[in-house]
C-alpha cells in the first residue's frame, strides 16, 4: 500500500509537492523529486521526516527530498534544505553523523583485458592496505599539529607530504579544501577518535570499487570524452567519510545546541532537527567544526587514493602517471555549504544542508572547478554492490530549483535487520563472484546487509533525476571487484 | 529478554530491557556491541572502566553508549561482559561501569557493523511496570 500523503500534488512528471496545509508548522512546502513508481514505494518514514524540517526557522522555497530518499533520523536521507544565513539555523542532523562522507572516482588507461587477470589480487591488495571494518585504523601517523593541519588544509596537507599529486587538487570539491575550518573548535574527543583514522573506508554502505565501464553502458559520449571515460575502461570508485572524528563533532555539537535552542526558544518536532541560529557562536562554531571534519574526509579520500595508486603500481609494475590514474572528481554528499541563491527574484545568501544529497552545478557555474566549468560539475552516484553506479553532470536546472543538489546513491528500502535474515554473506560472495564480481569483507553479515535487493533500482533513481532534469547520466558504471 | 533488534532502514534501531536500572544499562550496552561483533566470539580478557556523571537518566545513558563507542574507536576495545552500578542524588546521575571484552581482531572475531554514534532519534528510556525499557538508534 501506497504511504504516499492524501493532499501531495503532482507538479512535473517526477516532482511532486506536499502543501504546509499538511502539517501544523510547516514554514514552506515539501517538494520530493522522484517518479510515481519511487514514490509509491518511499517509507511512511520519508514525508514525516521532510515535512519536520520544512518547519526549521529559516527555511527558504521548500524542503526537498530527492528520488532516493529514505527513512533517517531527522532528516531523511536525501533531504535538501537552504535556510536563510541571517534569520535561519544550522542543524547537524541535516547534514549527518557522517560530515563530508562522499565519492571519488578515479580512472586509469587500463582495459578489462588488462585487469581481469589481476583482478583478485589487486582486490586482495586494497583489502589489506585499505582498512575496513570495526575500529579500523590507518597507515598515516600524524601528531597533533599535524592533525590541526590536516583540519584546516585538507587535500593540501596530503599533497605536501606526497600523499597525492599537485593537479588531483582541481578535481575536487572546494579543491579539497573548505577555507572557514577553524580547528580550535574541535573537542578533544574528536581529535582522539580521528588522529589515526586517516585512510581507512569505514564499514556499513562504505567501499571500494574496481569498475569496468561497458561500451553500451555509456550514454553520453562526448561528457564521458571530457571526463576521461572511454569504452572499456577500468576505473575506481569508492565511498567514505570521516570516519568517528566526523561522528564526534556531531555528537559534540547537538549536546551544545541542546542549550541554545533552550536559550533561543526554538521548537522541533524530532530531537535529531536539534539546531542553532546560523549567526550565533555556537552555529558559526560548529559550521567551522563541520568544515574541519569535511578537510579530514577529503584528506582520508586522498591518503586512500594514495593506497590506490600504490597497489596498481605495485601489481602492473607501471607508474600511476603512465597508468593515467587521474581523480575525476571527488564530490561530498554530507554537507552543509554558504551559497548564494535568488529567491524571488533576489540574491539571497542561504545555508543549503545536503544530508544523503550530492552538490551539483551545472555548465557556466563560477563554483565549478576551471576544468569542468563549461560542462558542468561531475556527480557520482553509488550503488549498491551488485548492481552498478553512475557518472552524471550537473544542470542549470538544479542550480535553479534544487539549490544544486542531486541525488546520491540507490537509497535502501530494506532494512539491515531484514536483509541479514533474507541473504547471508557467504552465499551472496560466492553467487556475485560466479557473476564476475569479486567481493572480500572483513564481516559477512556486513556484506549481506549491503546486498543488492536491500536497494532501491539505481536505474530508477537515474531515471527520476533525468525526467526531473536536475541531473544528466553519464555513464553507468559496472563493478567487478569490491571492498568493503 | 535482554534485547532485540527493530527495523530501520538505514541504520539499527534497538530495544533493551531491564528489571533495574543497573540491568537495563547493562543490556543496552550488550545491545550496542553485538552491533559491531557476535559478542559470543569475543573473548573475555581485558578491562576497562567507565565512570560518568550528568543531569537525566536519559543523558546518562546517552554518555554511556556512546562513550563505549568513543573507546572502541581509541583504545580498539570491544566488550561483551558489563557490571554496572547507578546512582543519584540531587539531580546528579552517576554511573560506574566495569567492562570487559577484548581487541579488535578481525581474523578471531565475527565482526560486524562499526557503530559510531548514538543518535536522539525517538531515543527513550521508559518505566513498564516491573520492568525497564529503553529505545535506541545507531548510526552506523
Amino acid at each position: 500500500m501506497s504511504n504516499i500523503p492524501k493532499d501531495t500534488k503532482q507538479i512535473e512528471e517526477a516532482v511532486w509537492e506536499i502543501p504546509t496545509s499538511f502539517k501544523q508548522g510547516m514554514n514552506v512546502p515539501a517538494r520530493i523529486y522522484a517518479t510515481k513508481k519511487l514514490l509509491e514505494t518511499m517509507d511512511p518514514g520519508v514525508f514525516d521526516q521532510v515535512t519536520n524540517v520544512a518547519c526549521l526557522p529559516g527555511i527558504q522555497k521548500a524542503a526537498l527530498c530527492m528520488p532516493d530518499g529514505h527513512w533517517g533520523y531527522g532528516f531523511p536521507i536525501g533531504g535538501v534544505a537552504a535556510m536563510d544565513a541571517e534569520t535561519g539555523v544550522i542543524s547537524p542532523g541535516g547534514i549527518g553523523f557522517d560530515i563530508n562522507c562522499g565519492m571519488r572516482l578515479v580512472t586509469t588507461n587500463l582495459t578489462i583485458k588488462d585487469v581481469q587477470p589481476k583482478l583478485k589480487e589487486l582486490v586482495n591488495t586494497f583489502f589489506q592496505t585499505v582498512p575496513s571494518g570495526v575500529g579500523c585504523k590507518g597507515f598515516v601517523k600524524i601528531n597533533n599539529q599535524q592533525f590541526n593541519n590536516v583540519m584546516e588544509e585538507g587535500v593540501k596537507w596530503c599533497v605536501e607530504n606526497n600523499y597525492g599529486w599537485q593537479k588531483d587538487l582541481e578535481r575536487i570539491e572546494s579543491n579539497g579544501r573548505i577555507d572557514w575550518a577553524d580547528s580550535s573548535k574541535v573537542s578533544q574527543k574528536a581529535r582522539q577518535r580521528g588522529i589515526d583514522q586517516l585512510g581507512t573506508l569505514g564499514s556499513g554502505n562504505h567501499y571500494l570499487e574496481i569498475q569496468h565501464v561497458k561500451p553500451e553502458n555509456i550514454i553520453d559520449k562526448d561528457i564521458a570524452r571530457k571526463f576521461g571515460i572511454f569504452p572499456d575502461q577500468i576505473v575506481i570508485m569508492f565511498h567514505c567519510g570521516s570516519r568517528g572524528f566526523g561522528h564526534q563533532v556531531a555528537t559534540d555539537y547537538l549536546k551544545i545546541f541542546e542549550n541554545v535552542m533552550q536559550r533561543e526558544k526554538i521548537k522541533i518536532l524530532d530531537k535529531e532537527l536539534s539546531c542553532a541560529p546560523f549567526s550565533s557562536k555556537e552555529g558559526q562554531d560548529y559550521y567551522k567544526a563541520m568544515a574541519c571534519a569535511a578537510n579530514m574526509a577529503f584528506a582520508n579520500r586522498q591518503v586512500i587514493l594514495h593506497r590506490i595508486r600504490e597497489g596498481f603500481e605495485k601489481i602492473f609494475k607501471t607508474k600511476a602517471e603512465d597508468m593515467e590514474m587521474h581523480c575525476v572528481y571527488d564530490v561530498a554528499h554530507n554537507l552543509a555549504r554558504l551559497q548564494e541563491f535568488k529567491i524571488d527574484g533576489k540574491k539571497k545568501k542561504l545555508v543549503v544542508h545536503r544530508k544523503g544529497a550530492t552538490l551539483c552545478q551545472g555548465p557556466g557555474n563560477s563554483e565549478v572547478s576551471k576544468l569542468y566549468r563549461d560542462i558542468g560539475s561531475p556527480v557520482i552516484i553509488g550503488g549498491s554492490m551488485e548492481t552498478g553506479s553512475y557518472l552524471l553532470v550537473g544542470t542549470e536546472k538544479a542550480d535553479n530549483e534544487t539549490f544544486s543538489s542531486t541525488a546520491h546513491g540507490s537509497g535502501r528500502t530494506m532494512s539491515r535487520h531484514q536483509a541479514k535474515k533474507e541473504f547471508r554473506g557467504d552465499q551472496l560472495q560466492k553467487e556475485m563472484e560466479q557473476r564476475g564480481i569479486y567481493v572480500k569483507s572483513g564481516s559477512m553479515s556486513g556484506l549481506a546487509e549491503e546486498a543488492g535487493s536491500a536497494y532501491k533500482e539505481i536505474n530508477d533513481v537515474i531515471d527520476a533525476l533525468a525526467k526531473a532534469g536536475i541531473s544528466k547520466p553519464v555513464t553507468k558504471l559496472i563493478p567487478i571487484g569490491n571492498v568493503k | 529478554m535482554k534485547y532485540k533488534f527493530l527495523p530501520h532502514t538505514a541504520d539499527i534501531i534497538f530495544e533493551a530491557y531491564g528489571k533495574t536500572l543497573e540491568s537495563l544499562f547493562e543490556n543496552s550496552a550488550l545491545a550496542l556491541e553485538e552491533i559491531m561483533v557476535d559478542i559470543k566470539t569475543l573473548e573475555t580478557k581485558e578491562h576497562y572502566e567507565i565512570s560518568l556523571k550528568t543531569n537525566s537518566i536519559e543523558n546518562l545513558l546517552y554518555d554511556f553508549l556512546s562513550e563505549l563507542i568513543f573507546v572502541k574507536d581509541t583504545e580498539g576495545l570491544l566488550f561483551n561482559k558489563f557490571d554496572v552500578v547507578i546512582s543519584h542524588k540531587n539531580k546528579v546521575y552517576e554511573i560506574f561501569a566495569r567492562c570487559e571484552g577484548d581487541f579488535i581482531n578481525r581474523e578471531t572475531q565475527d565482526l560486524h557493523d562499526d557503530a559510531k554514534a548514538i543518535t536522539m532519534h525517538e531515543f527513550e528510556i521508559i518505566k513498564e511496570e516491573d520492568k525497564w525499557k529503553a529505545k535506541v538508534l545507531v548510526d552506523i
